[in-house]
């Protein structure tokens, strides 16, 4: 009984949080009210035994959310918490829009005979998880884990200031490099 | 606290997500829309993983869901950080070279 309070109070704080990320009139209140609806999606995952999955989720939302603070300070040149702001466009069709896929998802959810549930959890749920990422899933995993590094590459080559084109030339011919500021090994 | 009621709250949040994702026109903004869209399909894959077969491999499926929400998180900071740069905006609208 507990549990079905707890989860339907943070069902609530979910969907409510979340929809008040684009409601609330400032990027750094959307941004606690993303975190919020994290941190309750989170909860709710552990209530369904997924104890990695679900502090994962929370630890990940929340420094996710600094981050997103600390862009917001560096780039809109704005204080955040003040500066009241409303953009949007095709504000109708996007209502139209989610509230039809809302209305397709939830007929399917009640119409699908689901079936019964097969087999039964783990006794230690966080140690058959690491078992299988270490063993089977492995592959997955550092396919994962290329993707990852691929992309803090690519993050980094997007938002470098100068790169080696700018340094060397279009044709990366140029014998001195490029700098501001002369100097380094052998120049 | 049945697979259905979940499900719901997840078609709840990946649909409020979707609004934003498709009406924001603040780049950062656009990205939280998206990852409210996660939000929900991490509480779904959840629930089909508790409800329906509770093996260690669904977990997995989550876990690579995550890490998609971060490299989205990676790029589309980055992808901010160029657009700032070129073009001193942060506008989804001003950045619409390749549409149509």
């Amino acid at each position: 009984m507990v549990t079905h309070v707890v989860f339907w109070a943070l069902a609530v704080v979910a969907v409510l949080a979340g929809a008040a990320v684009f409601i609330v009139d400032s990027m750094a209140r959307a941004s606690y009210s993303l975190a919020l609806s994290f941190v309750a999606v989170g909860l709710q995952v552990l209530l369904m035994q997924q104890h990695y999955v679900g502090v994962v989720t929370i630890l990940m939302m929340v420094m996710e959310m600094a981050v997103m603070a600390v862009y917001m300070v560096m780039f809109m040149g704005m204080n955040p918490a003040l500066m009241p702001m409303s953009m949007v466009h095709d504000n109708r069709a996007a209502l139209a829009v989610s509230g039809g896929v809302f209305v397709l998802l939830a007929a399917g959810i009640l119409l699908v005979p689901w079936p019964a549930r097969r087999g039964s959890p783990p006794t230690d749920v966080t140690a058959a998880l690491g078992e299988e990422l270490m063993g089977p899933k492995m592959l997955v995993m550092s396919a994962v884990g290329v993707v990852m590094a691929v992309t803090v590459v690519a993050g980094v080559v997007l938002a470098a200031h100068r790169t080696r084109y700018d340094r060397f030339g279009d044709d990366l011919r140029r014998r001195r490099a490029d700098d501001p500021q002369p100097g380094g090994v052998g120049r | 606290m049945i697979l259905q009621t979940v499900l719901l709250v997840a078609a709840a949040l990946f649909s409020v997500g979707l609004y934003g994702a498709l009406s924001q026109q603040v780049v950062v903004m656009v990205m939280m829309g998206l990852e409210l869209m996660l939000n929900g399909l991490i509480l779904a894959g959840a629930a089909f993983w508790w409800y329906l077969a509770p093996v260690p491999s669904g977990q997995v499926l989550l876990l690579v869901v995550i890490a998609a929400m971060t490299v989205e998180m990676t790029v589309g900071f980055a992808v901010a950080t160029h657009l700032h740069r070129v073009r001193r905006t942060d506008l989804t609208d001003q950045a619409a070279d390749l549409s149509g």
